[in-house]
């Protein structure tokens, strides 16, 4: 099964976070990835820009509503993602519990719907 | 045979089996439902199979591949029909003894899955695992069925959408993993025997599955110490099931209760449970909590109960697992061990720290002590405030009567 892991985060605490340590983080992103590049888990994945540069696109009565900044205020805020192959939610679990993020903020991990597929939740 | 019990006693293993063999939660159940009606018909003229057990299996897994087959939407199904079809074609003995254990232990872990919602994880514990129809569930939990019916249906969904895997947890998190099922298990003992409600045979016999489950879990995963100590505290706690209640309907309170009534071999086996779970560092919430039942259950006269003792091991759980209602529980032994004016001052603290403002329990606590002292006018004010914050009628007219009592005294 694919499933998305979602890193979320808080942008106002990163911002305090000193260069040298943020540096140190993402070399721990980096080795993360290989890891589970090697391991045959790695799908895709990306870090995100913050918030700041968010915009948000509806279109209501064919008429298109664009606003600035995220489709909602949160304490945390989505700050990257991976999508991953995993054998099942625990082992998807694990490889979320080792991406760095979940240490300062929150991976949540959803299943990705195969094509075809209908869902009752 | 009594097929009634057998019903009982091995649905939960049946439908174990059956669940991984067609690793789908809702067609193991169904399949279940018609081997059982073959069964009826069968049965009884032809006599019971040497093996019930695994007449049932294979019976209720033909009866599946019938049904995929038959099912128009094939191509949904193919990939299930193999795999279904595979383990048909297994050999007789595969289904063994040990297997059908693991099985079990498989269906409680997936049951009692962190992703799933502790209430669900409760429900589908008491459905699938012990068996329990949906209707005897909510009628415990005082909820209306559908509700519960959609609660087992989102949770089996959940399990099935979300890839929620059918198997015992690898060693490096099965410790993290059983607290969680042992707290499923406590909380099914505890809505059986402190329900604020509901109908008794019912509670009754949620108390058993808990007792149940945990003789499962002690003997499936030997040599784990929590685990011991939750058997432990189920077994002593459930030792006094007669005497908790007297013969009209009326709470008994532990130092008023016939301790001729309570059960002794029941609080011996409990009392070496515990005791074991103890020599094998068992130091968390079970363990606490059954080295004082032990305590009680163990004391000929409720004066001769080592109240020190007891007093001693609330204050470790209220360091441990900070709640008032354990440091309530803490001022009464303080109470019983030392002075009641000590006691009463420790509630009165708890008082004003206002967390317990909508349960009876402080201002009952309070009443008793009162009581003891002669207070009785404080008293009868605090069985007052008591009386509306009680959650269900055994409580609420045992504050009644005490209040009398004082009333008719003035």
């Amino acid at each position: 099964m694919q499933y998305l892991l979602l890193i979320y985060r808080s942008e106002a605490e990163m911002a305090k976070i000193p260069p040298a340590e943020l540096n140190a983080m993402y070399a721990e992103y980096g080795k993360f990835t290989q890891e589970i590049t090697d391991s045959g888990n790695y799908v895709g994945g990306n870090p995100l820009k913050p918030t700041t540069t968010a915009t948000t696109v509806r279109v209501r009565d064919s008429k298109r509503v664009v606003t600035d900044g995220p489709f909602a205020e949160t304490k945390e805020q989505l700050g990257g993602y991976y999508l991953i192959e995993a054998k099942d939610l625990d082992q998807a679990i694990s490889i979320a519990a080792r991406i760095p993020g979940a240490r300062v903020g929150s991976i949540e991990v959803r299943p990705i719907m195969s094509r075809g597929q209908a869902v009752q939740a | 045979m009594d097929f009634e019990k057998f019903h009982r006693e091995e649905s939960g293993r049946i439908l174990s089996t059956l669940i991984r063999l067609l690793g789908d939660f809702d067609l193991a159940e169904e399949m279940l439902q018609e081997a059982y009606a073959v069964a009826l018909q069968k049965w009884p003229s032809e006599g019971t199979p040497a093996n019930p057990r695994s007449w049932l299996i294979s019976t209720a897994r033909y009866k599946a591949i019938d049904r995929l087959r038959r099912e128009q939407s094939f191509e949904r199904k193919a990939e299930q029909l193999a795999k279904t079809s595979q383990a048909a074609a297994q050999p007789e003995t595969e289904i063994e003894e040990e297997m059908v254990a693991d099985d079990r232990l498989r269906l409680i872990f997936t049951c009692c899955h962190p992703s799933l919602p502790l209430e669900a994880r409760v429900a589908l514990t008491l459905r699938t695992v012990c068996g329990i129809t949906t209707e005897e569930i909510s009628r415990a939990f005082l909820i209306p069925v559908a509700t519960m019916a959609q609660r087992l249906v989102r949770a089996k969904g959940k399990i099935r959408e979300a890839g929620i895997p059918y198997r015992v947890p690898p060693q490096e998190e099965l410790r993290d993993r059983l607290d969680g099922v042992l707290l499923v298990v406590y909380l099914i003992f505890n809505e059986g025997y402190l329900a604020s409600s509901g109908d008794a045979l019912i509670r009754r016999e949620l108390c058993a599955e808990a007792i149940r489950l945990g003789r499962v879990l002690c003997g499936l995963i030997p040599g784990q110490a929590e685990a011991l100590a939750l058997l432990g505290l189920m077994l002593l706690h459930d030792s006094r099931r007669d005497a908790r209640v007297s013969a009209d309907g009326d709470l008994v309170l532990l130092e008023e209760q016939d301790r001729s009534q309570w059960h002794a071999e029941e609080i011996r086996e409990g009392t070496e449970i515990v005791e074991s779970a103890l020599r094998r560092g068992a130091s968390g919430m079970y363990a606490l909590q059954a080295a004082i039942a032990a305590l009680h259950a163990n004391a000929k006269t409720a004066g001769g109960t080592d109240w020190a003792q007891i007093a001693a091991l609330y204050d470790l759980l209220a360091r441990a697992y900070p709640s008032p209602v354990i440091e309530v529980n803490r001022a009464v032994a303080v109470a019983m061990a030392r002075s009641v004016e000590e006691g009463l001052a420790l509630l009165d603290e708890i008082e004003k720290r206002e967390e317990l403002e909508e349960f009876h329990l402080l201002p009952a606590a309070q009443a008793d002590l009162l009581r003891r002292l002669g207070r009785k006018e404080e008293a009868a004010v605090a069985y007052r405030r008591a009386l509306p914050l009680a959650t269900n009628d055994i409580e609420r007219r045992f504050l009644r009567r005490r209040l009398g009592e004082i009333e008719i005294q003035n």
